[in-house]
């Protein structure tokens, strides 16, 4: 029994550091939740995020999803200023005021969501990538502004949009305002369509709720990363209402192919060079001139 | 007509049973009362006012969900004549969760579309509780697309806990099948009038919500979480939802003060469920006024007058 005891220590002490990894600079590991094999972080970080054992795609924050799909140097962020006016005046057992801060501090954004437009492989494509770490990915006021404001300037420029979606949903603390961002984001999508310009809409892990019931199944091409919970309700919801175990990956991104809501399934490594392939066929028109 | 009494109600209808008591004993006996139900009835509208003057936001949630309170058939039968139904997605079913067909309100005909809720149990069941399957806003769409062709203005009525949450709902697209709609909608060439009736529940009210005008009867709710859930989550306690509900401002009256919606519809008063035929003569009414305005303008019109305004919709500051 001993050895086991003395073989435990050790573990304990790394899983110790483990949890405190968040205070801790790069350089430490980390234990791939679902592999459970331990990676260096600077490992992981250089691979966005995914398991360079397994290939497990973990959350990757909007400013590295930028730099995985923009080309160095050429990104210009726009609408970094906006952020929320807690119209409602918010407070559950924390004020939502605070909440916004410790998010943005956490976060180093206004809100959940970097927009801007730069190059992909060259094309000037407008994007809006969201965060997860700023309140899960909520979609506020603000977020489902940005978002407007990109499909918007796509429309303008004639520039193709990619919008990637990683989000809990609708934000509850902005109550029926955040509701009706559902409605605005999916009315610019329709512009998008109106006006030919191409909208690719790339699901990360979690898509659901009011996010993925507007913009982000209105794309011309969805993509969805593998292993990705997407969904309308979440399993918990629908587990509760009908009191029955869920199929196997049931709401993942391969069982939503199987079903027909996306086109593809992409690694996130693969996914800039997907993209400006499909980008090559679908601006066919914008770059004739077509429409102009 | 109601059978169920909500606690607040409760005095109010203990005394209406007293007053209904007296004039049935003054009809048996021959006795005059008159003067006794006549101070009675005072009595009984002051404690309506009192009672309804100062509703917090978790009581008005429960008018909105009342079991007696009309519901979209209720006011088609009411407030239209000629309904004739129209069923199916043509893709995979029809969602008994959402009714539609043409109907004609004062005579004009109308594309008119509303969730449905059941009254009895096995109603109930058979409308799902008011929760639709995507079938139901296909076939949604399709009308409001039918009624587009045929130059007819669509008026939707909106009264559901919510889009359903299973496992068919979510094989067969719920998200999409919402997402789809709020893009539609915002560019069909017709007038659409929406008016939340009872509980506006998040997306799956929203889908048949993006009107040129929006509008809410005064005791009805809309929101982007029920207050449950929202309690659930927020607070980690279901004895929350009180808090919730307030928190939420998903009230008419919140929501007026918001800008989300443009105008609250009287009730009769006591709620729409004490007097059904007269709460569907005041929609109905109301509803004339709006689609004779809107019938003034182009399909162009009213597809750039609907963007504007859901275009406007949000709370930020630029720095």
């Amino acid at each position: 029994m001993s050895w086991f005891t003395k073989a435990k220590k050790p573990l304990e002490a790394i899983k110790e550091l483990r949890d405190k990894k968040k205070d801790i600079p790069a350089g430490l590991w980390r234990k791939c939740d679902r592999c459970k094999e331990i990676v260096y972080i600077t490992e992981l970080e250089r691979n966005f995020n995914v398991c360079p054992k397994c290939d497990q795609h973990h959350r990757l924050s909007a400013r590295r999803r930028i730099e995985l799909l923009i080309d160095d140097g050429t990104f210009v962020e726009k609408d970094a200023a906006l952020h929320s006016l807690d119209p409602l005046k918010f407070k559950d057992s924390k004020k939502y005021k605070d909440r916004l801060v410790s998010s943005q501090k956490k976060t180093g954004l206004k809100d959940g969501i970097i927009t801007g437009w730069g190059k992909m492989n060259g094309r000037p494509v407008d994007i809006a990538a969201m965060d997860f770490d700023f309140m899960g990915g909520s979609m506020g006021s603000v977020v489902g502004e940005k978002i407007t404001r990109a499909m918007e300037r796509g429309a303008t420029n004639r520039r193709p949009v990619i919008v990637v979606a990683c989000s809990g949903g609708a934000r509850m603390q902005e109550g029926t305002l955040s509701l009706m961002q559902m409605a605005k984001t999916s009315s610019a999508a329709g512009l998008l369509a109106e006006k030919k310009i191409p909208y690719i809409s790339v699901l990360a892990d979690p898509t659901s709720g009011g996010v993925t019931a507007s913009f982000a199944m209105l794309g011309d091409v969805i993509i969805a990363e593998p292993g990705a919970l997407i969904c309308f309700a979440g399993p918990r919801v629908i587990a509760q209402t009908i009191r029955e175990t869920l199929p196997e990956g049931f709401q993942r991104s391969e069982f939503l192919l199987e079903h027909g809501f996306v086109d593809m399934v992409t690694h996130r490594l693969e996914m800039k060079a997907s993209i400006s392939t499909l980008l090559d066929y679908m601006c066919h028109g914008l770059d004739a001139g077509a429409g102009r | 007509m109601a059978v169920t009494c909500l606690d607040f109600e409760e005095s109010i209808v203990e005394l209406e049973t007293k007053i209904e008591e007296l004039r049935e004993k003054s009809r048996r006996e021959g006795v005059d009362f008159s003067s006794e139900t006549k101070k009675l009835h005072k009595k009984v509208n002051r404690l309506r006012h009192d009672v309804f003057k100062k509703l917090t936001s978790w009581q008005r949630a429960r008018l909105a969900r009342h079991p007696s309170r009309p519901y979209t058939l209720d006011y088609i039968q009411f407030m239209t004549t000629d309904f004739v139904e129209l069923h199916g997605d043509r893709a995979f079913g029809d969602c008994h969760s959402i009714v539609g067909g043409f109907a004609k309100i004062d005579g004009k005909p109308v594309m008119l579309i509303g969730s449905q809720k059941g009254r009895q149990t096995k109603d109930k069941i058979y409308r799902n509780f008011g929760m639709a399957h995507p079938e139901g806003y296909r076939k949604a769409l399709r009308l409001m697309k039918m009624a587009e062709k045929f130059h007819l203005p669509v008026v939707t009525l909106l009264d559901t806990p919510g889009a359903y949450p299973g496992v068919g709902a979510e094989e067969r697209g719920q998200s999409e099948a919402i997402a789809r709609n709020l893009m539609e909608m915002s560019s069909i060439g017709t007038p659409i009038v929406s008016v939340v009736i009872g509980e506006g529940g998040s997306g799956g009210a929203l889908a048949l919500g993006v009107g040129n005008r929006v509008l809410m009867l005064e005791h009805s709710i809309y929101s982007v979480i029920s207050p449950e859930g929202c309690a659930a989550i927020l607070w980690n306690s279901c004895d929350k939802v009180e808090e919730a509900a307030t928190a939420l401002q998903l009230t008419a009256q919140d929501l007026i003060r918001l800008n989300v919606i443009d105008e609250i519809i009287k009730e009769p008063l006591g709620g729409a469920h004490r007097a059904p035929e007269r709460a569907a003569h005041i929609l109905r009414r109301v509803l004339r006024r709006h689609l004779a305005e809107l019938g003034e303008m182009s399909s162009e019109e009213l597809i750039s007058h609907r963007r504007g305004k859901i275009r406007r919709m949000g709370d930020i500051a630029m720095a």
